[in-house]
């Protein structure tokens, strides 16, 4: 059906078109503020959430202070640098009942001195099964240690003291007289931040290597398990926590799931902050329409009692009115939504850094939320104009120059 | 009640409240029109002509007493059925014509049937009517701005009729005009008369009422 009342309101918006269009600048400016906002917090969330689920499916296992388990000697690295040890028996415990949660490993750790060349630094060596090693790291170069004498290094240690595959590397206290010297076969990927093993700075060997160089064999500074699925999480922490503990605190668990959820939870919350101090220009986008709309009104009061007069109903003045505000929401809102895939796009990659997760339908999804709210915003704004149109009276109205 | 009236009133008051105090534009006025009557509605200016008029439109209600058309009290009647009444059974003509000027002359006459009929309007009517008061197809294409005052009383009386009223009010038709193009439109609405419709005519212009059968004139909101 031909809409007479549709096509009042485009002439009008088209006879009045540079009115029209600063007030639809309005929404597009807010849409594409909402919307860009939007999406930056959701790319920042992503972006930390991926980061962080690499090691959200870890599970760290560390002695409880004063349980009694090996003598230590320990320190640095996480876990909190806790002498307590972990000791065979205890492990044998854990991997009884986290096995069927996924991947149980024991890892030796300590923090020596060591000298590459004539450079001199200290560095975490981890001891590690060479199975683990092959299921947990992601070679750049290289291979993975098949002797006692070979290790693997982290990306950053290698750059720090220039190391290659062939490399040589001294570990332990010249002046005490005790070296082992080691070869690198191998150089990690970077790994980035993890609870479990921070390999970035760390040279990494066999069991026997590391029992070989400081002894303590079977006391494990932690025992780490790699959940097969992330949501076992709460199970796996409450059940090693609840049996291993039964009758004395022998452990202590950590997960990252908590935290994940607290840094999502906080980038949520800056995220609504900063999309409504964007939406303030929506604010003014809404004044600006309600003024448009109340000019179109007052300068239309004669047309509105011609119409009146001639058995237009108040419900058709309202639409009239309604459909002008519409339109202009509508128009503002499309033409906002295609900026912000540009802008958006801009401010994403400034901001976090990363547009690999742009296109994503969580961050897209800010998109038509921003036009719904830039269009209901528009609807808003001429509701009372509308309103008031259709309660002239006729009379009066007809009396208007 | 006159078994052929089809405008009554009876005892209408209209009062318009002012800050200086109540100004009286209609006071007590009964009377009634006959279906197919030609009347013509005369007084100087400021004697509530054009008051009682929008009365007899259901452009406004009175302040106290009863109007009748077809029968039916207006006052028992809510905004939304005074509205189709003016839709279905009145055809108003202004002196300022009072065309839409967004809209060209057909869609002008054409808006009334939509509004009635909610669809457009396919069987040539809105053309034909057009036709019957000199205007042509192209003239019909033409937005108001762009007709003279005698083609925009037309497109006006064209819509005015398009939704085939019992009823046709008008006020000061030919005010606007010249004499040659009033007299044109005087003999059309006199010939709409003779079909049947019947008319209301405003005017203080002796030369327009002597079309009416019959003359009402008021002075100071009083028939007199």
């Amino acid at each position: 059906m031909k809409d007479i009342i549709l096509q009042l309101s485009l002439r009008s918006i088209r006879i009045h078109f540079l009115r029209s269009v600063l007030a639809a600048l309005g929404i597009v400016i807010g849409v594409v503020a909402i919307s860009s906002m939007g999406m930056m917090g959701a790319n920042m969330t992503l972006s930390v959430t991926e980061e962080l689920s690499k090691m959200a499916n870890i599970v760290v296992i560390t002695a409880a202070s004063g349980s009694g388990g090996g003598p230590g000697g320990a320190v640095g690295g996480f876990g909190g640098g806790s002498d307590e040890k972990i000791s065979e028996e205890e492990f044998q415990d854990i991997q009884k009942i986290a096995e069927k949660y996924g991947l149980v490993y024991v890892v030796y750790r300590e923090s020596d001195r060591i000298k590459v060349g004539d450079r001199e630094g200290r560095s975490t060596i981890y001891g590690l099964d060479e199975d683990v090693m092959r299921r947990i790291f992601t070679l750049s170069d290289g291979a993975f240690p098949k002797s006692t004498a070979s290790v693997i290094v982290g990306p950053t240690l290698a750059e720090r003291y220039e190391l290659k595959v062939g490399s040589r590397i001294k570990i332990g206290d010249e002046d005490e007289g005790v070296t082992t010297t080691v070869k690198v076969v191998g150089i990690l990927e970077e790994r980035g931040m993890s609870n479990d093993i921070n390999s970035d700075m760390a040279i990494i060997g066999s069991e026997k290597l590391f029992t070989g160089i400081y002894g303590n064999e079977g006391e494990y500074n932690q025992v780490n398990l790699i959940l097969n699925d992330i949501n076992d999480s709460q199970k796996a922490r409450t059940e090693i926590l609840e049996k291993m503990n039964r009758k004395k605190t022998r452990v202590n668990v950590q997960d990252s799931s908590r935290m994940l959820e607290s840094i999502t939870s906080t980038l949520g919350t800056m995220t609504t902050f900063v999309m409504a101090i964007a939406g303030i220009s929506l604010l003014v986008a809404a004044t600006s329409i309600f003024n448009v709309m109340m000019m179109s009104v007052t300068e239309r009061v004669r047309e509105i009692g011609i119409m009146r007069s001639i058995g237009a109903q108040k419900s058709e003045i309202r639409r009239m009115f309604l459909y002008e505000s519409i339109v202009l929401g509508v128009v503002g809102a499309s033409i906002g939504a295609v900026l912000s895939l540009g802008i958006g796009w801009i401010v994403v990659l400034a901001m976090v850094g990363s547009t690999d997760y742009f296109f994503l339908p969580e961050s897209l999804l800010y998109i038509p939320f921003a036009m719904l709210v830039g269009i209901a915003v528009c609807v808003l704004s001429g509701v009372y104009p509308a309103w008031r149109a259709a309660d002239l009276d006729p009379v009066e109205a007809l009396r208007a120059e | 009640m006159p078994g052929d009236a089809i405008i009554e009133l009876c005892g209408v008051t209209k009062v318009y409240p002012l800050p200086a105090g109540d100004v009286v534009a209609l006071d007590r006025v009964s009377m009634t029109i006959g279906n197919g009557e030609f009347v013509a509605i005369m007084g100087p200016s400021g004697s509530g002509k054009t008051t009682l008029l929008n009365q007899l439109g259901c452009l406004d209600r009175p302040t106290s007493g009863d109007l009748f058309i077809n029968d039916r009290n207006t006052r028992e009647m809510n905004d939304r059925e005074l509205t189709s009444l003016r839709l279905n059974t009145i055809g108003y003509i202004f002196q300022r014509f009072n065309l839409l000027p967004l809209l060209s002359a057909y869609e002008n006459v054409e808006f009334p049937y939509l509004m009635k009929h909610r669809r457009p309007d396919s069987s040539g009517r809105v053309g034909e009517l057009l036709a019957q008061v000199g205007i042509d197809r192209t003239m019909a294409t033409h937005k108001p701005p762009e007709l003279s005052g005698g083609q925009q009383q037309r497109v006006a009386i064209a819509r005015a009729l398009v939704n085939d009223p019992q009823i046709l009010l008008c006020d000061e038709p030919t005010g606007n005009l010249d004499s040659v193009t009033g007299q044109q439109i005087m003999e059309m609405l006199t010939d709409l008369n003779r079909k049947g419709r019947t008319i209301v005519i405003v005017t203080h212009d002796p030369g327009v009422a002597r079309y009416a059968q019959r003359i009402i004139t008021v002075r100071d909101g009083r028939v007199a």
